[in-house]
């Protein structure tokens, strides 16, 4: 009798979690994916994007995000097959929300989560906007970036096949 | 053998060189007071609250440069100074995306939300009072060995510095499958969100049934709480996974209907093949080993009597053999693995050699219990894009000269 309760004990939880905050989780969760669930409010424009990238971001990822000393965010498109692929936002990002999302939750690196959703909006405009992957009077906001059609948006096979289940 | 980087051999001849010295001095008859030690006759220091290496030690992780942030890029476990399967923790490698995070234990919160009946926050408390499980395994950076990869002449630096983003330790913690049950994952959710508290914002997803099964989340570190590089207080912990998928300073996991497409899971970590498309959600590490005694940058005694000494591992389950080729890969010798031998864990092989003193090739071979075999650097290369450097897992050749150098081939 003792051995058939200390079993069920093991198969099961104790129950320590408690009820999440609502507010936790609102604060927290703030992840993109693909289909652009949990795109907030407000809307940013390329010449927008353009300044804030002049002041925070360009020294880092250069003028039209050519880079260096940060990674490389613009050419390379096409470039992926030949013998010299150039990996970039452009060239090999498959979504435009994890580009926002990335923007919004690690950039830029000395202060993370200091840009607006606004501001967010705004560089992910310019960024896609160096080579044309949006137009360049674009405005993006949660209803538009879900729908931008990244040029390597094929490009991955799921290797794992867990995406099937 | 000497490994050229470690002082000891330094100090020794400094030693040596000052003892000489005294003994020209010093009459014959006082001889006898030389071989009682100053170790014998003072008594030693006193107890200490945390135990540090010996001060005549100085093994060190190797620090790269730093990229974009002082914490941004990686440090490398010097395995080529290191013994048996189990890396101290001070010597783990660092793999940091925005640094090391200083995280109050007694502040942070861990959630589980998503697609679940009934979202549930955590303190490390509380997860503390759960039941634990202890397992060995390794945790490997998905560009470990990625030197070997992508530089087209094989780069001279030690087994660590090519190598050196593996490492193995005692993890205990909580299956992540308890506490998904106790929140309740609905139908639909089929993958999560694995999320980090640091400025970073690493976040990688992983199918629910595999962290389901599979998920630790780790509280302790060979025995003692998680180091601040290895996720204080709270690492996911996915036995065998490429590293990046093994959150470190956890705080939320968000179940999900599908992938988040995250930056680490689409623009890096993932392999890029010679047409342009990329392998996307490489998650297992394939099978890897490595000779560290001898190995790059040493310098070899001359002839006689070595022990060929190495570390393996795989993603895939428990290393079935280890095999040595001292002919160019004509023939290959099965390696002693005095064991233990666990399944994602990184276990240690051994075999005795005489070296003639001639130039010699020695490389090492694993197969793993799944039958995967490390492939040739050839092989390797020919299954990928050229910038392709993840998850590189081709044999090691080690070319030892008459000159009793040791230096890193591809072959």
């Amino acid at each position: 009798m003792f051995k058939t309760i200390a079993f069920l004990l093991a198969a099961t939880t104790p129950h320590f979690g408690a009820p999440a905050d609502p507010n936790l989780v609102k604060a927290w969760d703030r992840s993109i994916p693909p289909d652009g669930t949990g795109l907030p409010p407000g809307k940013g424009s390329v010449s927008e994007g353009l300044a804030i990238y002049t002041e925070k971001c360009v020294m880092c990822h250069g003028v039209n995000g050519v880079g260096k000393p940060a990674d490389q965010l613009t050419g390379g498109v096409g470039s992926l097959a030949t013998a010299n692929p150039v990996k970039t936002v452009s060239s090999f990002w498959p979504y435009a929300t994890t580009l926002f999302d990335y923007i919004r939750r690690a950039m830029p690196v000395t202060s993370p989560h200091s840009l607006s959703d606004h501001e967010a909006y705004a560089l992910t405009a310019y960024i896609l906007s160096i080579d044309g992957i949006v137009k360049k009077d674009a405005v993006l906001d949660a209803k538009s970036l879900p729908k931008v059609k990244m040029p390597n948006r094929d490009g991955f096979i799921d290797a794992y096949g867990a995406t099937k289940r | 053998m000497t490994n050229k980087t470690a002082p000891s051999r330094r100090k020794f001849l400094k030693t040596a060189l000052a003892g000489a010295g005294a003994a020209a001095t010093v009459p014959l008859a006082a001889k006898a007071d030389e071989y009682i030690t100053p170790s014998m006759t003072t008594p030693g220091k006193a107890f200490t609250p945390y135990g540090m290496p010996s001060g005549h030690e100085e093994v060190k992780r190797l620090l790269r440069p730093p990229g974009i942030s002082p914490g941004t890029g990686g440090s490398l476990s010097p395995i080529e100074s290191l013994e048996g399967m189990i890396t101290p923790s001070g010597l783990h490698f660092e793999r940091h995306h925005n640094g090391v995070p200083d995280i109050d234990i007694k502040a942070h919160k861990f959630l589980i939300h998503g697609l679940v009946d009934k979202p549930l926050e955590f303190s490390i408390a509380a997860l503390d009072r759960y039941p634990r499980i202890s397992r060995m395994h390794f945790v490997e950076c998905g560009g470990n060995s990625g030197a070997n990869a992508g530089s087209p002449t094989p780069p001279q630096l030690t087994a660590g510095g090519i190598h050196g983003l593996i490492s193995c330790s005692e993890w205990t913690g909580v299956k992540l499958g308890m506490l998904l049950d106790e929140a309740g994952v609905k139908p639909d959710g089929k993958w999560i969100l694995a999320e980090s508290a640091d400025a970073a914002g690493m976040s990688r997803s992983v199918p629910l049934k595999e962290a389901h099964e599979q998920g630790i989340l780790a509280l302790y570190q060979n025995g003692e709480r998680l180091r601040p590089e290895q996720g204080y207080p709270l690492r996911l912990l996915m036995p065998g996974w490429e590293g990046n998928l093994n959150v470190k300073w956890l705080h939320r996991i968000k179940v999900t209907a599908s992938p988040t497409m995250t930056k680490d899971e689409t623009s890096k970590y993932t392999q890029s093949l010679k047409d342009g498309k990329a392998n996307q959600f490489n998650f297992i590490q394939p099978p890897k080993s490595i000779i560290t005694r001898p190995s790059g940058m040493m310098t070899m005694n001359g002839p006689g009597y070595y022990e060929i000494s190495g570390i393996t591992w795989s993603g895939h389950g428990k290393i079935a053999k280890v095999e040595i080729s001292f002919d160019n890969g004509s023939t290959w010798t099965e390696a002693e693995m005095p064991g233990p031998v666990f399944p994602q864990c990184v276990t240690r092989f051994r075999m005795p050699w005489e070296w003639d003193g001639k130039a010699v090739v020695v490389q090492s071979r694993a197969t793993d219990e799944k039958g995967n075999v490390q492939p040739t650097r050839a092989v390797w290369k020919d299954r990928v894009s050229s910038v392709q450097f993840y998850q590189y897992n081709a044999i090691q050749a080690w070319q030892i000269g008459a000159d009793n150098t040791v230096k890193n081939i591809y072959v």
